[in-house]
């Protein structure tokens, strides 16, 4: 970490000379430049200060690397890394190397917002892969907008957010709930619905849209909607309740570590798949770690991707995430989102001819990426992704069976009637 | 309930009332290491939370080797992993009141602070060598599902297990406390510490084994908890705070206290989640245990010491 603060110190003071030195030349000899270095000349490509040099440019990553966050963004920013590795391989972007400054946000939300403060102001690093949690992208979202930076945000969230400053390559609520609901009522005839969710902003702006949908569209009943404290450990009131209401979906946002003791206390209650339907959102691979499959074993999950995807795409991101991070390491939704963002990034930056801000993110929307593990994602003029919504069925060796793919879905932060 | 039957009420109000008693030996048992070192001796441990932790994490490494070395051992080793976690947790309380504790006696609330720092540093050095991820020891078949006793009504064995562990542990901590030469000596050294050098006691000796058996204890938690809770390398504070309020609550220095603490928020807690919801419930409880602590201070029971 040192390393690289010094690293970059010094890079943008040969940056200064040689952007001076560019300058002075590129009027009479821009033709020998060319051979100087593979992508065009600094000059060109950065108008506004970047940490960008003829030969690399800086991004950073702002995860939480500590903190009870950690458990969740580790897998973020490994895949970032990944990404990034594989796009150096291929020579970088514009013909520059991607240097990577490393921050952590702690799983304190000031900290986010200190930390972005610094990659922006400081650093003048070209893009930032980041945050997880909805607090801490509300937290950096200000630092975003009045440096005019550039944010990859990698989780799958509530939406009612559009910023022109960061891209979301996770899909917002509309995405995940719908095609899941509807794809429920019709396979399991299921009528009867119980939410139930971790006491906080995601859950409870997610279980409105699924309420909604549930009523005005599927003409089903929410029988109950309950909100645990983030970290409650003791679900036997609640599963008696559920077994008094015998609901044909119980449909659950529980997160964390909560999430841990929830599936354990079903499993021990008797509330197993051959009996029950049990649909949730916020258990991937990575939390089935933690859970143990034997928990959630034939219970569904809705996500974008899973790692199990037999796409070749997928297989060969499984294979390399595998190589550098070994073969025990599972890839869950979120992670596999996070490694889109440095992709989309250096599409945006060959489309735009500029790391540039204003311009990377007007080169944006339209952009295709054929080569994401998830199959195919396209930017919206929205800053989300198109994406397709997939149920995975859960099985004992902590991997999902993928048994419904849906259409390419359109991004809607802002869903009408659902509010 | 709409829907249900009466035979069905009857059956979930069982359950109801076993879930009621489950919450309530989860509290007794994490309160119990706590009541003895913040009870008796007085010394306000925040890292206990990471002492379940380390238990729990025991637990997991036990099971790991198990599946390695020996699969056919794997229906019985949760108990060698329940006493494995015991004296893993021991052990390392036993050197932090060495190395830490026994420093600060005269000083409770830079104990405070110190222990905090000990907390940090602990779930640091747990992320560090385990990993950010929560992990799953993989549970023996017989100690997952749930028993049918009728047709309808299933009571979760892992809750039997955990209560079962809490009433050994319980009887336990009371017949060493109160029926043997060792607690004897604690009793005397809590009461007067001078007096009790001076007939012959080694105070120093008796606290570090003092600190060391509530610390084991928390670890038999932590390794109970890993059944129907998370392990992971901040589980340990999602507990620390229910630890405290029903030692608390129940009167620090009084075992009785604690058991009726743990008992009166288990059963009001698991009553209010299920008429009203996990939020609300968990507010109108602290609100009534803030309200009789305002009447009183001392707590449920009050222990009568000669100061």
């Amino acid at each position: 970490m040192r390393n690289n603060r010094s690293e970059v110190r010094f890079n943008s003071k040969m940056r200064k000379s040689i952007v001076a030195l560019a300058l002075l030349v590129y009027g009479t000899l821009s033709a020998s430049l060319a051979s100087y270095a593979a992508g065009p000349p600094t000059a060109q490509v950065n108008t506004t200060g970047l940490a960008v040099t003829d030969d690399a440019v800086t991004v950073g990553i702002l995860h939480s690397v500590t903190g009870t966050m950690a458990i969740s963004e580790a897998g973020s920013v490994e895949a970032e890394k990944l990404a990034i590795d594989q796009i150096n391989e291929m020579g970088g972007v514009l013909g520059r190397k991607i240097k990577i400054i490393e921050e952590d946000g702690a799983s304190d939300w000031p900290t986010f917002a200190e930390k972005s403060k610094k990659l922006l102001e400081k650093d003048k690093v070209a893009s930032v892969m980041g945050c997880w949690t909805s607090a801490s992208r509300k937290a950096v979202l200000p630092v975003f907008e009045k440096n005019n930076g550039l944010l990859y945000y990698p989780t799958f969230y509530e939406g009612l957010e559009q910023s022109k400053n960061v891209f979301y390559t996770g899909q917002e609520a509309t995405q995940q709930i719908l095609a899941g609901l509807n794809w429920i009522a019709q396979e399991k005839k299921a009528k009867t619905f119980y939410l139930i969710g971790s006491d906080y902003i995601w859950p409870r702006t997610s279980n409105k849209i699924a309420r909604k949908h549930i009523e005005n569209v599927l003409k089903g009943t929410v029988v109950g909607e309950e909100y645990y404290p983030l970290g409650h450990t003791n679900f036997g009131s609640l599963i008696n309740k559920i077994k008094s209401k015998k609901p044909d979906v119980i449909y659950s946002i529980v997160v964390g570590g909560s999430n841990v003791a929830w599936y354990k206390q079903l499993k021990a209650a008797g509330i197993t798949s051959d009996k029950w339907n049990l649909l949730t959102i916020s258990v991937t691979e990575d939390e089935v770690k933690g859970i143990g499959g034997e928990n959630v074993d034939g219970f569904y999950s809705m996500m974008k991707y899973f790692q199990s995807l037999d796409i070749d795409n997928n297989k060969k991101f499984v294979a390399a995430f595998k190589k550098k991070w070994g073969a025990d390491s599972v890839i869950g939704d979120v992670t596999q989102a996070a490694y889109l963002g440095p992709w989309l990034w250096k599409a945006a930056v060959e489309k735009a001819g500029s790391f540039d801000v204003d311009k990377v993110v007007a080169a944006s929307p339209g952009i295709e990426l054929t080569t994401a593990p998830e199959g195919y994602v396209k930017i919206h003029a929205n800053h989300h992704l198109w994406s397709k919504a997939r149920v995975g069925k859960w099985k004992k060796d902590g991997q999902a069976e993928v048994i419904y793919t849906s259409e390419l879905i359109e991004p809607n932060p802002f869903p009408a009637g659902y509010q | 309930m709409d829907g249900s039957s009466m035979s069905e009420m009857g059956s979930i109000l069982a359950m109801q009332g076993f879930a009621g008693i489950s919450l309530f030996s989860v509290l007794l048992l994490m309160a119990l290491g706590l009541a003895i070192i913040f009870g008796q001796m007085g010394v306000i441990n925040m890292a206990h939370g990471e002492f379940m932790a380390i238990g729990a994490y025991t637990t997991y490494l036990c099971s790991h080797l198990v599946e390695t070395y020996m699969p056919g051992f794997q229906s019985y080793y949760f108990f060698f992993a329940v006493a494995a976690a015991f004296g893993v947790a021991f052990g390392f309380g036993y050197l932090v009141e060495l190395g830490l504790i026994r420093f600060l006696y005269k000083r409770p609330l830079d104990t405070l602070l110190a222990t905090w720092g000990l907390s940090l540093i602990l779930q640091q050095v747990l992320r560090s060598t385990f990993g950010a991820r929560e992990v799953s020891p993989v549970m023996p078949e017989w100690l997952l599902g749930s028993m049918h006793v009728t047709e309808t009504i299933e009571i979760p064995i892992n809750g039997l297990m955990v209560m079962g562990l809490t009433v050994f542990v319980t009887l336990g901590v009371f017949l060493l406390l109160h029926r043997s030469r060792w607690g004897l000596r604690v009793r005397a050294t809590v009461q007067n510490r001078a007096m009790s050098g001076a007939v012959g006691i080694n105070t120093g000796r008796v606290d570090r084994v003092t600190f060391a058996l509530g610390c084991g204890i928390a670890g038999i938690a932590g390794a109970a908890f890993t059944t129907i809770a998370s392990t992971g390398p901040t589980s340990g504070s999602l507990y620390i705070v229910d630890t405290f309020l029903v030692v608390v609550f129940g009167g620090a220095g009084s075992l009785l206290g604690t058991v009726a603490s743990a008992f009166s928020i288990g059963e009001t807690q698991s009553i209010l989640e299920f008429f009203l919801n996990g939020s609300m419930a968990k507010v109108i409880t602290l609100l009534a245990i803030v309200g009789i602590l305002m009447m009183r201070p001392e707590g449920l029971v009050v222990s009568k010491v000669r100061r």
